[in-house]
């Protein structure tokens, strides 16, 4: 499609650079990915272990977003010990922000196959079928465990699960906790993993992955952000649910990401030599907020769209089908900015009107308060009063369409390593489907929590001798040969520094 | 950061942790800090207003009221004073929602300082996302736990109300008590969702998931109409 070559970041020519190193050599990404992948370690030569591990567990978690929660409960039900590091604090995350919903096919009229249908097609073609597959037949069980959790999704009047549309799907198949959806999934999993026998590391974000014997995974070296010393856990087996990247900000793009998404996983996994699927594939999501400018980035659900919401340029014409799949609306946002039609902002940015007018116009007075409450308080908050005017909006960095190659039980090409959400890829081809990354930290989160303890239960003894970071010292040599003169960016890079230059 | 207000000028008087500096005007009391150079892990989590980690109290000078805010949330103004909150020690109940028999009478097993409640509205005054809490710790002591789901919607668990609360309760945990004893005991199983999960059962579509699975890329592509 022309529109997406010629307006589409992860089309575009500028802002690229070309892998040297590690299993994806050749591949064309964002620069800044490039960055976080052909990276020095935090950890100094010569890369040594202490005589014994801090902590010595079944099952590591890394990442206490919706995918690591979701593990660390299977997990412990399993019976196998658990421990949970995150970067912030457990729940910290992008699920805590999601606003939509969950896509699960439960329409009369919509069925598992025809979701399998939609997500293909609106990801060109490009998902993993086998991962799409589990996807929409486990994702009603899911739904079903979120229910008896006590999560309250909207209803309809006759007490079924109430079903909105979404861009780019045949069905309305979206399930919401009005636009809290986030919020709600967190604050009562958050709950049950504190009450679960799981022990829970905060402001413990990983650094590198350690590796054992036969080039199976053996743990993590953690980074404690208070003491500022590195904690050494030895595992069995070792889940990644590290989320996204949106706060790399990728060709200078705002971000509706939270602020700890710096994709410290594709660097750890990259560093193992695992492969990456679609490096190159990420979502600007249409609408993020442009004015007021310290809102930059703040996501205005898709659901409004679904809900009647229009778009139109500086001239007050509509210019894109506003329920097209999100890289075609976002393409479509991007050429109108270009050609001279955005509306421009006191800071000399541009974006388009998202005009909110119409939902309350075609289905009633006090819809959008009803259903979109969130957004509602918080432009308010910033004296903007979206009942009443039209949002001005430009696209923002929103979701890793690709990430670390899992197969269906979610495991990677080294053993003992397993992936789950938004840092593994395929799933979602090179474009996601609003509602499916919900649905899948859940199905496949509940995978991966299962399919590690079977792997530790299985695993024979290894002694913590045969643990080592060897594959740091390798990477570091193949960096040393491409890159003969330049500096190497150090990864994880754990957070975006927005601290003034010189302050 | 609001980079064109740093160029003409407009910059307002704070005090950040009893430290005075001048920042834009137009930023956020988060953007603040990061102005002044100071790096802020604890107390920032998704700046977008949701997750509850930037509680923070501050006053305004001149005015001997002590305020509260979401600190990605809210704008420095002149004069204006503040630290963050980082954490708020709470007392959280130890239960599975699965294993409630009569969640209206547990409420006070688990948390019975909830009948505490001596009605002075702090809790309520001091909500950053104007939730009436107070009624709702009443609404949750009477068993109205489906009006405590109402009115509680929207809280991002900061923890603000039990800082104000002369009861010494935690009216936010008390909430996602009742809105989840609520959703996982009185609600109807919805029906929809049963009836899929049925035929999920039975096998309805695994055929048709399998015989997709089994197509050529091509194939595949050409069954699902992928645009090229």
């Amino acid at each position: 499609m022309r529109l997406l070559s010629s307006y589409y970041p992860d089309y575009r020519p500028d802002g690229k650079a070309t892998l040297k190193v590690g299993t994806n050599k050749g591949a064309v990404v964002p620069q800044e990915i490039a960055d976080i992948l052909e990276s020095r370690s935090r950890l100094p030569a010569p890369r040594t272990l202490p005589d014994h591990p801090d902590h010595d567990v079944d099952i590591l978690i890394l990442g206490g977003g919706g995918a690591g929660i979701t593990a660390a409960l299977f997990a412990a039900k399993e019976g196998r010990s658990v421990l949970l590091a995150t970067k912030l604090r457990v729940g910290d995350s992008n699920t805590v922000m999601a606003e939509g919903g969950i896509q699960t096919a439960l329409g009369e009229e919509d069925s598992p196959v025809i979701h399998f249908r939609d997500t293909f097609r609106g990801g060109h073609g490009a998902n993993d079928p086998s991962l799409l597959s589990v996807l929409v037949s486990e994702g009603p069980e899911m739904v079903e465990w979120l229910v008896s959790r006590g999560i309250l999704f909207d209803r309809d009047p006759q007490g079924g699960l109430s079903l909105r549309k979404g861009g780019g799907t045949s069905r309305p198949r979206l399930i919401s906790a009005k636009d809290y959806t986030g919020l709600e999934l967190i604050r009562v999993l958050k709950e049950d993993v504190v009450n679960a026998p799981v022990e829970i590391l905060e402001f413990s974000p990983a650094i590198e992955l350690i590796s054992g014997p036969e080039g199976s995974c053996a743990g993590a070296v953690l980074y404690d952000l208070d003491s500022r010393r590195h904690i050494y856990v030895k595992a069995k087996s070792v889940i990644l649910a590290t989320g996204g990247a949106g706060r790399l900000h990728l060709s200078g793009f705002a971000t509706s990401n939270h602020f700890g998404a710096t994709a410290d996983g594709l660097t750890m996994a990259y560093r193992m030599g695992i492969p990456l699927v679609h490096p190159e594939s990420f979502q600007f999501h249409p609408t993020g907020v442009m004015f007021p400018s310290e809102m930059a980035g703040m996501l205005i659900t898709e659901a409004v769209r679904g809900a009647g919401a229009r778009m139109y340029n500086r001239l007050g014409k509509r210019f894109v089908n506003e329920l097209e799949t999100r890289d075609v609306v976002a393409s479509a946002i991007i050429r109108e900015c270009a050609e001279g039609r955005g509306v421009k902002t006191p800071q000399g940015t541009s974006g388009v009107y998202l005009d909110l007018v119409a939902i309350d116009r075609d289905s009633g007075e006090g819809t959008v308060e009803k259903r979109f409450p969130n957004i509602l308080k918080l432009m308010k908050r910033h004296h903007v009063d979206p009942t009443k005017r039209p949002i001005l909006v430009y696209p923002t960095l929103h979701y890793q369409n690709g990430g670390i190659r899992i197969d269906a039980q979610t495991r990677t090409s080294v053993s003992h390593l397993l992936v789950a959400g938004e840092a593994s890829g395929g799933l979602h081809g090179t474009n996601r489907l609003m509602g499916n990354s919900l649905l899948e930290l859940f199905v496949f989160g509940r995978r991966a929590g299962i399919e590690a303890a079977n792997l530790a239960t299985n695993r024979p003894a290894f002694s913590w001798r045969d643990a080592s970071l060897a594959h740091v010292d390798r990477f570091e040599e193949e960096l040393n040969s491409a890159f003969s003169t330049e500096e190497r960016p150090m990864a994880p890079v754990l957070f975006p520094d927005y601290r003034r230059q010189g302050s | 950061m609001d980079s064109q207000n740093e160029e003409t000028g407009a910059m307002v008087r704070v005090s950040i942790n009893g430290r005075e500096y001048s920042v834009p005007q137009g930023s956020t009391m988060v953007q603040a800090m990061w102005y002044t150079g100071h790096e802020v892990i604890h107390g920032v989590g998704c700046l977008g207003g949701v997750c509850g980690a930037c509680a923070t109290v501050y006053r305004i000078e001149g005015d001997f009221r002590l305020r509260n805010a979401l600190a990605c949330q809210t704008l420095v103004s002149e004069g204006m004073s503040f630290s963050m909150l980082d954490s708020y020690p709470i007392q959280r109940a130890h239960y599975d929602v699965a294993g409630l028999t009569d969640p209206k009478e547990e409420l006070f097993t688990y948390y019975p300082e909830s009948a505490t409640c001596r009605n002075c509205n702090a809790c309520t005054e001091v909500c950053p996302q104007g939730i009436d809490v107070r009624d709702s710790v009443w609404r949750a002591n009477f068993g109205d736990f489906k009006a405590v789901a109402d009115l509680t919607f929207s809280c991002v668990m900061c923890g603000l109300c039990v800082s104000r609360c002369i009861a010494e309760m935690a009216p936010h945990e008390i909430a996602l008590y009742a809105r989840r004893a609520y959703g996982a005991k009185e609600l109807p199983f919805p029906p929809n969702l049963r009836h899929r999960l049925d035929q999920i059962h039975s096998g309805t579509f695994e055929g048709d998931l399998k015989r997709l699975e089994s197509l050529t890329p091509d194939e595949l592509k050409k069954e699902c109409e992928v645009r090229s």
